[in-house]
């Protein structure tokens, strides 16, 4: 069956079957409010394929130990499972070695991980972390927290009107100070996709670090640590098809190794005396107590699942969902959309005229329509845009044009609830 | 539509297309401020207090539909109403729309309105933020009421 499906998605070069992809993903087949379900909010979580639904349930029908230390033969499976599962993430970001790539919780934790870990060893008093005006809240108050302790300083590059981060205006904050650079591949709120390898070029030039919250970015484009050239790489597996509660967390190897523990107990540690503990090598120094052994083998089986259909083929359909949709909803009178910049992936963000975002996701929810409303998580960036709230609808490959009319007639719905 | 309707019912959308006593209340004696985190709604509740009598109420703030109508038809409401017939009225207006209605609870008049807010939990914060913001004025709260 699974290399049926294989078969069926890789057509060299044919475009994605969407209805072919949709059988997939058993929840699309759901009526919500009795109507047909238009899942448009995929930047919060994705759906998940029977592919990934059936390696978790094998995981735990077939293969259920924990890892690492039992010297059973299920034990060994399971470790094999999980070690296969990191060497499918590393495959997937181009990282050089498999013990780059460390499990984590997700993307937010990833964050935590790096501030706690190498910033409390790394910052000093008069010193910045570089942060951009479009940052999820995870990929600021980490870092804010962080140099509130440290005495050091918060920096944040603003982004213009388009929503786009302005790189000279970037540069000049990066200083001989600047410690760290964190910034997203692409914006949760905006859609805006961050030129990282420029960035990182930049940053390197003064010997900072960059760390890159990826968690929008994974599921929407091919993905190179190694082009990008950057420090370390966060995204969480839930968006990504994968299970909720497993993320990833790239780092590179010279930099993990001189990093003290996040957290203390079980797998990260070599050997205990009641004098002194001496901690396990990289991957395993970050990955403390019983890992998600199953979320990460439901992200290494969704990753195959999104391999087989093709990141590029996902990348084209998703692009060609992003221009109609902005092209139709743009068409609305009174409809503005926050977040116009040229690089974008299919995230539209978008505001009513004189209609609050909560009373539209409530309507469009009547139609069965799920799209986000609210601030998104990114504060700042619906400060910087004069709004309170906005709504956000964010695309998958397995979206249809068809939705996006949906989308459309649903909002005409709203402006005639409101006339 | 139709339950829609049951939530934007006419006389909301009238109040929060054109909400009434929307203005900073020169010489009230009371008030305070709301928030609600999820949404980012703020509100700021102003009253005028005598003799256990609420004489003057208006209320500054924007928000969604459902929270810009509670706050003008609250205001309404609770002007020449006593302290304690106010509390009354949330107690009645909270039961109302977290669907705990029962017989015998205060008459909330034009509230009723409001009664379509139970079939949308995550709405029921639009609709209490200000009746949470008026108690804290009540009660001469200092900071910011928040609905979390």
């Amino acid at each position: 069956m699974q290399a049926m499906t294989h078969l069926r998605h890789t057509d060299a070069g044919s475009a994605l079957d969407v209805e072919a992809v949709r059988r997939d993903f058993p929840i699309l087949k759901k009526k919500v409010r009795g109507k047909p379900l238009v899942y448009l909010d995929n930047a919060a979580t994705t759906q998940k394929p029977q592919q990934m639904l059936d390696a978790l349930t094998r995981f735990y029908v077939d293969t259920c130990a924990n890892i690492h230390r039992g010297l059973h033969q299920l034990s060994e499976h399971a470790t094999r499972e999980y070690e296969e599962a990191r060497e499918k993430v590393r495959r997937f970001l181009n990282a050089p070695e498999a013990r780059e790539i460390i499990f984590v919780r997700g993307a937010t934790e990833a964050v935590n991980l790096v501030a706690h870990s190498w910033g409390r060893g790394t910052l000093q008093p008069g010193d910045e972390v570089l942060i951009t005006g479009m940052e999820h809240h995870a990929n600021i108050v980490p870092w804010q927290v962080l140099c509130q302790e440290k005495g050091a300083k918060l920096r944040v590059a603003p982004i213009s009107d388009a929503g786009e981060l302005l790189l000279e205006e970037f540069e000049k904050r990066l200083g001989p100070r600047t410690r760290l650079v964190a910034v997203a591949h692409v914006s949760n709120a905006l859609g805006t996709v961050n030129p990282v390898r420029r960035i990182v070029e930049m940053a390197h030039r003064q010997k900072t670090p960059v760390f890159v919250d990826g968690a929008q970015a994974a599921p929407h484009t091919r993905i190179d640590v190694q082009a990008l050239d950057c420090d370390f790489y966060a995204f969480s597996g839930h968006k990504l098809y994968g299970p909720t509660g497993v993320g990833v967390l790239y780092g590179k190897a010279g930099l993990l190794e001189r990093m003290p523990p996040y957290q203390c107990g079980g797998d990260m540690i070599r050997s205990v005396t009641f004098e002194e503990t001496i901690f396990n090598t990289i991957p395993y120094k970050f990955e403390a107590g019983t890992p998600n052994i199953a979320g990460a083998i439901g992200l290494g089986a969704a990753i195959d699942y999104v391999e087989g259909i093709g990141l590029e083929r996902i990348a084209a359909h998703e692009h060609d969902l992003l221009a109609y949709a902005t092209r139709r909803l743009a068409e609305i009178p009174g409809l503005r959309i926050i977040g116009t910049a040229p690089e974008k992936a299919a995230v539209i963000s978008f505001v009513l005229d004189g209609i609050h975002a909560h009373d539209i996701g409530t309507i469009l929810d009547r139609e069965g329509i799920a799209v986000r409303a609210g601030h998104h998580c990114a504060q700042p960036v619906m400060a910087r845009f004069g709004v309170p709230a906005t709504t956000r609808a964010s695309f998958a490959f397995y979206n249809t044009r068809q939705e996006v009319d949906a989308l459309v007639a649903g909002i005409h719905k709203v402006q005639e609830v409101f006339r | 539509m139709s339950e829609l309707d049951s939530l934007y019912q006419e006389v909301i959308l009238d109040h929060s297309k054109r909400p009434r006593n929307l203005r900073k209340l020169e010489g009230a004696n009371c008030q305070a401020c709301g928030y609600n985190p999820l949404c980012g709604d703020k509100v700021q509740v102003y009253l005028t207090v005598r003799d256990g009598r609420v004489v003057d109420a208006s209320f500054e703030g924007a928000g969604c539909a459902i929270s810009t109508a509670s706050a003008s038809i609250m205001t309404e409401t609770v002007k020449g109403k006593t302290v304690a017939e106010a509390e009354a009225l949330f107690d009645g207006f909270h039961d109302l729309v977290t669907g705990k209605a029962h017989p015998g609870r205060v008459d909330l008049g034009k509230l009723e309105v409001f009664s379509g807010v139970c079939d949308y939990p995550t709405r029921v914060k639009c609709a209490t933020l200000v009746w949470h913001t008026l108690r804290s004025a009540l009660e001469g709260d200092r900071g910011e009421v928040t609905t979390e």
